[in-house]
């Protein structure tokens, strides 16, 4: 609101109290919001300067005394490297995957949480433990405890399978090197779903009971009733899901890290885990800092959606 | 948007919700185990000896043990652990101290444009991290601050202080503007409205808020991994490191995975209501 704006102050202070000004009251009320503003500017905005001025550098550490100036050069080495491409495809096929099949899972879920049956609360209960082992637990836990091809629990349980059925061994795959994506992308949807079922299903018990009521009345099936009223009242929740995850399974560095170390060859290596080697690996700071400032860049505009969906929802919220 | 308080204070739902046909019924159950599996796998290796962990096929009624615990700790996770409670615990404080009074100033005497300063903080939430890790490495390396406890406090506040904002407004705004304002017309100064107004009503907020924070600082690892390196190191940091040095122990990394996993396994189960919105960003109520 501006000055010019300013509705006419209709009540006169009370008696007694000091007059502020209205300049001063004005900043009274800012100044609780300074000090997370500043350390909010200061902790994430200056780092991102850096990493542009950085972006604009030749320098390798390995190469000390050869730091100099090289405009976009950095930044024409990120899109016509093949590394790159490969792992921006790595990115997008590992965020698609994860965030479409944990969608749909918890979709499914939620619908069948949303009705009464035996145990229900403690279903939901062990159903997001998933999402509350701690990331590099769950990743350490696929890895040995699960994908291990000698006494990994998936190859363990083939093997007593198939002794079941009489055969003396079961199949020894090694699931990490022989699908690297899949194995990846299993245990991520592992840990995601939990979170969208449970955004999911806050969506569902927003229902308006009148609504189904009147549907059931009318004789609308069940498929229809889901079809013309549920999905549509969901989509703003689905959004908030897809979006949500999006953000944070882009940027999944744990599971690479922990799991696949970016393998076999470059087949799991994403953005986070790229840009993390030509830091860590490469000592290649400005071309590390130029694909840093792309994958901003790309997250500017993933975000920019996510802050759409967020609004609508928030202008619901605020119109009450 | 009042699902989730409907959802979870009425476990019965008065009857509303249609009941699962018995197939359905156990088409979730399966579901469901099939998710905690994992878990329940890894819990219960971890009670077992390294010779009955690493079979095939897997021997889930050998003999249960605590021997992989104790030895964890005469192995000296202890740091680890303490490390993790450190960072995790004051960047929780720091982030309070920030939030609280910001979101007092953006939702209950909000400043002009307050909807613009709640989407700034948004938006550094969605700023990919790891575009900052080479400029704040070499920023903490020039301060000589790698391999600090501190600097991990400061980076895990920055980190976790937007959500806070947001989540904090959100309870906030809930304070009846009736009884706030009832409240200044009898008299009743600044503090006096924070404790006996504001206060009871933000209680449970400023509780999940923190969770919210514990949970994502203690399960941090990047910065961690990539910041620190002997004294500071923590717990995720621990179970990575102690996978490469010593060869593989599955009941005792087991253990490790279980014991880091149960704070925020008991957190999360205490407040699963609280959960939602903390993580949808308080944007879903």
């Amino acid at each position: 609101m501006t000055t010019l704006t300013a509705p006419p102050r209709t009540a006169p202070p009370p008696p007694g109290r000091p007059r502020v000004s209205a300049g001063f009251s004005k900043w009274r009320r800012r100044v609780p919001l300074l000090p997370a503003l500043i350390f909010t500017i200061v902790v994430t905005q200056l780092p991102f300067v850096a990493t542009l001025v950085i972006s604009t550098f030749q320098w390798n550490i390995l190469k000390p005394g050869d730091r100099h100036f090289t405009g976009l050069s950095n930044f024409k080495f990120v899109f016509t490297d093949d590394r790159l491409r490969t792992a921006v495809l790595n990115t997008i096929v590992l965020t698609a995957s994860v965030v479409i099949i944990s969608v749909l899972l918890g979709l499914g879920l939620a619908l069948l949480l949303d009705r009464r049956f035996l145990g229900r609360g403690l279903a939901r209960t062990l159903l997001i433990a998933p999402f509350l082992v701690m990331p590099v637990a769950a990743a350490l836990l696929w890895k040995h405890a699960i994908y291990n091809p000698d006494y990994g629990l998936l190859n363990g349980t083939l093997n007593a399978v198939y002794r079941l059925f009489g055969a003396d061994n079961g199949p020894t795959v090694d699931w990490v090197s022989t699908f690297p994506m899949p194995a990846v992308v299993i245990s991520l949807v592992w840990q995601w779903t939990p979170f969208m079922m449970l955004i999911l299903l806050a969506g569902l018990q927003a229902q308006p009971g009148d609504v189904l009521e009147a549907a059931r009345v009318d004789g609308a099936s069940a498929l229809q009733t889901f079809r013309y009223i549920t999905l549509p009242h969901l989509r703003q929740y689905i959004e908030l899901g897809v979006l949500l995850g999006t953000i944070y399974v882009v940027q999944t560095f744990d599971s690479v890290y922990t799991i696949t170390q970016g393998g076999p060859g470059s087949e799991t290596t994403n953005l986070p885990y790229e840009i993390y080697l030509t830091m860590f690996r490469k000592y290649e700071y400005g071309e590390a800092a130029a694909a840093g400032v792309v994958v901003v860049l790309g997250a500017i505009v993933i975000a920019t959606f996510a802050l759409r969906t967020i609004a609508s929802l928030f202008r619901e919220e605020a119109s009450r | 948007m009042t699902g989730l308080n409907k959802l979870f204070r009425n476990k019965d739902d008065h009857g509303a919700s249609p009941k699962l046909s018995p197939l359905w019924t156990f088409v979730v159950w399966l579901a469901t185990l099939a998710f905690f599996a994992p878990v329940a796998w890894m819990v219960l290796t971890s009670f077992h000896q390294e010779a009955d962990a690493a079979t095939n096929p897997p021997t889930p009624f050998a003999p249960l043990t605590w021997h992989q615990y104790s030895l964890l700790f005469s192995r000296d996770i202890t740091p680890f652990l303490f490390n993790s409670a450190m960072a995790s615990v004051f960047s929780t404080l720091l982030v309070l101290a920030l939030a609280v009074p910001a979101a007092y100033a953006l939702s209950i005497k909000p400043v002009e444009k307050w909807t613009d300063v709640m989407f700034f903080f948004l938006s550094t939430k969605f700023l990919p991290a790891i575009a900052a890790l080479l400029p704040v490495y070499l920023i903490v390396k020039d301060a000589g601050m790698l391999d600090n406890v501190w600097t991990l406090v400061v980076l895990y506040t920055a980190m976790n202080l937007p959500i806070a904002v947001w989540m904090m407004r959100s309870f906030l705004a809930e304070v009846p503007k009736e009884i706030l304002e009832a409240a200044e017309v009898d008299g009743a100064g600044l503090l006096t409205v924070l404790w006996r107004v504001v206060a009871p009503v933000a209680m449970p907020g400023l509780a999940a808020t923190s969770l919210i924070c514990f949970i994502f600082s203690w399960n941090e690892f990047m910065f961690a991994v990539n910041l620190t390196a002997t004294q500071a190191s923590t717990a995720p940091v621990f179970l990575v490191g102690f996978i490469t040095n010593e060869g593989l122990f599955l009941a005792r990394l087991c253990a490790a995975a279980t014991l880091v996993s149960l704070p925020v396994l008991i957190a999360g189960f205490a407040a699963q209501d609280k959960l939602v919105r903390g993580l949808s960003l308080g944007a879903v109520k």
